[in-house]
């Protein structure tokens, strides 16, 4: 558990980095920080955890994967992040110190082991979150992402406490062993604040995660906050709230399945089907992209549907090949917005004339988003696939197909966009971190896509 | 190990002819390469031994947490299949020569790429990488045709890539529920040929796999992209597309669809061989209506790939034969129709027929090169579509006489439209632009002569190809007749 003690001392010395004017060091002491952590967690796998705060956390191997690929994400996200910061405001220790608180609140959500510190790792992620998206004081949409993101946070963690309340109540503890003990117990009389308590966790979640119908704050907060900060939301808080998600509900509510099957049926279906339809009629990238996120929400929330070692591989094959190519689509997207000001898809226009490096990830990234074979995300949604037919739910399958197909439709307009309309534009200058970033995410996206033993069987 | 040479050189070549920004380079380095793999294949060819035995295995562990295994092997099906791809790439990249492509280096690595995923496509033995292969065939072909192809490209590519992924992500569903059903985890195909499902199950696994199959070919009614794609895809593209990519479905058909799904066959073979026939019908009278030389040869393709198609879902040797040897010299014969077509387009500027004639009178050599080509394609006796074009009807007609009659027309309908192209084009007078028409430089020398050669030679002696997908196709043959059969 040293990689969050690790990570909040970071936090709190790039404040004082800050405070002494030194922001030189900011970008190399932040790195170094989540160095320190990845190392500290994987550390960590392996050594057969045992609940620890008196139960309060567990860090098993679950944790520790599913941590390691937020603090591996938000390290390619700082990496792009140098300049970004400076340009848009005066505070930039800020930003690195509460990245980095934000990622404590991570670490705790994907490794407790007791509700209260489920409670506690959200509100530390979600508050972050709110400052992160208002950050640009001065900035019309992005006060209005900020206010919109807090209420409908705050109304969000509103229910998950509600639920955990409930749950509290019917079981008379937070601790998730014992809870699962409840249920396992009396499966006949089980009490129905409890069911109560489920619901109203589910639907917390669901905000959390933005799926539909609960998701309507996602494309104006994605489209209000600063670039890198949608980076930050779409990749690294969406894995984080899912692996939380499944962590509950493989450990306490499993056996009640066939209560809450249902319910996320629904959601998967209404999920997939608005983000991919809305997104198609999008006419600005980023935007695209939340849409986008929302989908791939739906399809990871397919996964949940067989709870078990299968499903949180998949899971984690899912969210890693997503959070790689969305960090390829969104660094793009900084630099083409810097240049042309706008990020609607004409600004890509004739883009692999002049950058043919840019054009060449961001195209490995949109057909690894879009599911095609030889990268990350072909594995990822073979992997979804699989599940759905294990559990043969065909119907559902068939569903997954036309959106797969919508999906390949507006991802191909930005790779259209870029190849096939030829205008006369400016070579973008592309900084050494991005090239590096860049090259790294999509020789590490196809890499997993013909080679994904690696992350393969974790669990 | 031969094959791993085989699949993967021509992944070498496309990363070499990559990094070479000169046009030249990349150029002949892709014929280099192109033709060592034809060498390779020949050596194989000379090696391989004309029984129903996979030779040439090779067999990895390569996810084995999901079961899947790099696992390829060549029989006799896939070696004809193998052979025309290899022969036709040196060919197809020989003929593009004539063209200053922009950014050249990027094409030819394109062409070598999908020459790698056709060969993983024709060899492979595992329901995934059968999977990978076919979609890395499918996105530089995409890429060829979207970035040099004509006007209208980016909307018809577009169609083109939606269509063919529909189909595809039906048949992913189609293998992993196979694999769901295998006992030991696997995507082996013995392993799914071995697999007993009822024959509901097998009807919907046999539309999954079908459909994907049928758009690639294409068999009507799924065929709408073809047309639209062969017109606006550089010559290079239509060549690739029309000579080897539609093969892939065929090829699919035989492989993985009927000894895959024996019941769901024998519950809609007829279903699909009506819709070959019709498609066979329909093709030819729309290409007679033809006024575009690319698009009605464009139509001609979907008719002869109907012919193969009913011959396969005839299901018996002489149809199946004939559909190994067709594809072949469809290949061929397309192949060198596109490039005459080319020619012809490249000097005049136009592509309709009414602005051409007499070309015959300033290019003789043209002239008998494009006669030959037409003759192997409305198959003539001697020619190479004789044999393949008979081997098929005999097939069909075993099955039943009616469909045969029907399928027939195709001979006489391709003579109607053909000759009547050739007409139009070759003959009758000339006009401003077609009586200073220049006559075949070396480069299309050689390439049409191959091609020539190519249709006489099989032709006039079949015997050595058909001997060596016999064996195979026999044993395949009677393996899904005995499933059949027992579930009676």
């Amino acid at each position: 558990m040293n990689a969050l003690i690790i990570l909040s001392a970071f936090a709190i010395v790039i404040l004082y980095l800050g405070l002494f004017n030194a922001k030189r060091a900011l970008l190399p002491v932040t790195l170094t920080g989540l160095c320190v952590a990845l190392i500290a967690v994987l550390a960590e796998w392996n050594t057969n955890a045992q609940p620890i705060y008196s139960g309060m956390m567990l860090f098993d191997n679950f944790a520790v994967a599913f941590s390691t690929i937020c603090i591996f994400s938000t390290i390619l996200i700082i990496l792009i992040s140098k300049d970004y910061f400076e340009r848009i405001s005066e505070h930039v220790a800020e930003y690195y110190a509460i990245l980095l608180f934000a990622l404590a609140g991570i670490l705790v959500m994907v490794s407790y082991y007791n509700l209260s510190m489920l409670f506690i790792g959200i509100e530390i992620m979600s508050v972050s979150l709110y400052i992160l998206v208002g950050i640009r004081k001065k900035e019309y949409a992005s006060n209005e992402a900020a206010l919109k993101y807090f209420l409908m946070g705050a109304f969000s963690t509103g229910f998950l406490l509600l639920g955990i309340t409930l749950i509290y109540g019917a079981t008379g503890s937070f601790n998730l062993e014992s809870i699962r003990g409840y249920v396992v117990s009396n499966p006949t009389s089980i009490s129905t604040l409890f069911y109560s308590g489920m619901i109203l966790m589910l639907i917390g979640f669901c905000f959390k995660i933005g799926v539909a119908p609960f998701h309507f704050w996602t494309p104006d907060v994605y489209e209000g906050s600063p670039t890198l900060i949608t980076a930050f939301m779409s990749t690294v808080a969406k894995t984080a709230g899912f692996a939380a998600f499944i962590r509950l509900f493989s450990i306490c509510f499993a056996p009640l399945s066939d209560f809450w099957m249902p319910t996320i049926v629904v959601i998967i279906v209404l999920t997939i089907f608005i983000g991919n339809i809305t997104a198609v009629y999008q006419h600005s990238f980023k935007r695209m992209l939340a849409y986008s996120s929302i989908s791939h929400a739906g399809y990871l929330l397919f996964a949940t549907l067989l709870l078990g070692a299968a499903s949180t591989n998949a899971v984690f094959v899912y969210a890693t090949a997503y959070s790689i190519a969305s960090i390829i689509a969104f660094a793009v997207l900084i630099l083409v917005r810097r240049e042309t000001g706008s990020s609607s898809f004409d600004s890509f226009n004739g883009l692999a004339k002049k950058n043919p490096l840019m054009a060449f990830t961001l195209t490995i990234s949109m057909f690894s988003l879009a599911g095609i074979p030889l990268t990350a995300g072909f594995i990822g949604k073979f992997m979804v696939f699989s599940v759905v037919l294990s559990e043969y739910r065909i119907g559902l399958i068939g569903l997954a197909i036309i959106n797969a197909l919508i999906g390949v439709f507006y991802y191909l307009k930005v790779v259209t966009a870029m190849y096939f309309k030829e205008v006369d534009r400016e070579e973008i200058a592309v900084p050494a971190y991005y090239k590096l970033v860049l090259c790294f995410s999509a020789v590490a996206t196809i890499l997993l896509g013909i080679y994904p033993n690696v992350i393969l069987a974790l669990f | 190990m031969e094959l791993v040479r085989l699949i993967f050189l021509p992944l070498l070549g496309a990363l070499i002819c990559s990094f070479f920004k000169q046009g030249n380079i990349a150029r002949i380095g892709a014929l280099v390469i192109s033709i060592i793999s034809l060498v390779f294949t020949i050596g194989m060819v000379c090696k391989f031994i004309p029984d129903a035995s996979t030779q040439f295995l090779i067999n990895y562990t390569w996810i084995p947490s999901l079961g899947i295994h790099f696992k390829a092997g060549i029989d006799g099906i896939s070696m004809i299949i193998v052979l025309l791809t290899n022969i036709l790439i040196p060919i197809i990249i020989l003929a593009s020569f004539k063209y200053q492509y922009k950014s050249p280096h990027s094409l030819y690595a394109l062409i070598l790429f999908m020459q790698m995923g056709l060969l993983l496509v024709f060899t492979a033995l595992d329901g995934f990488l059968f999977y990978v292969g076919w979609e890395a065939a499918l996105i530089p072909i995409y890429f060829i045709c979207a970035l040099w192809g004509g006007e209208n490209r980016i909307q018809v590519n577009l169609k083109f890539f939606i269509y063919t992924i529909a189909g595809s992500l039906l048949m992913l569903i189609a293998i992993i529920y196979l694999h769901l059903q295998t006992p030991n985890n696997s995507y082996d195909i013995a392993d799914f040929y071995q697999l007993k499902l009822d024959a509901a199950t097998q009807a919907w696994l046999f539309w999954a796999f079908f459909l994907a199959f049928a758009i690639k070919m294409p068999v009507f009614p799924f065929h709408t992209w073809q047309p639209d794609t062969y017109t606006e895809a550089p010559t290079v593209g239509t060549m690739l597309l029309s000579g080897i990519m539609l093969k892939m479905g065929v090829y699919g058909v035989i492989r993985w669809l009927i000894p895959v799904v024996p019941l769901g066959f024998a519950a809609w073979g007829q279903t699909a061989l009506i819709l070959s026939v019709i498609g066979i019908i329909y093709a030819s009278v729309i290409a007679f209506t033809q006024k575009d030389i690319k698009r009605l040869v464009a139509y001609s393709s979907i008719a002869h790939v109907g012919l193969i198609s009913a011959g396969i879902f005839a299901w018996n040797i002489q149809g199946l034969q004939g559909a190994m040897i067709q594809m072949l010299n469809h290949g061929i014969n397309v192949v060198g129709l596109f490039f005459v077509l080319d020619i012809i387009t490249r000097r005049l500027n136009t592509r309709q027929l009414d602005q051409m004639g007499g070309i015959a009178k300033s290019a003789p050599q043209l002239a008998i090169s494009f006669l030959i080509v037409l003759l192997g394609t409305v198959a003539l006796p001697l020619t190479n579509g004789f044999i393949g074009e008979f081997l098929l009807l005999m097939g069909v007609y075993q099955y039943h006489i009616g469909y045969a009659a029907l399928a027939g027309l195709t001979i006489i309908l391709g003579a109607v439209y053909m000759f009547r192209m050739y007409q139009q084009v070759m003959l009758g007078s000339t006009n401003e632009q077609t009586s200073v028409f220049i006559d075949l430089d070396p480069t299309e020398k050689i390439v049409l002569f191959i091609i020539c050669a190519l249709v006489i030679v099989i032709g006039v002696y079949p015997q050595p190809i058909l001997h060596i997908s016999e064996a195979a196709v026999s044993n395949l043959v009677d393996q899904v007749n005995q499933k059949i059969v027992l579930s009676k």
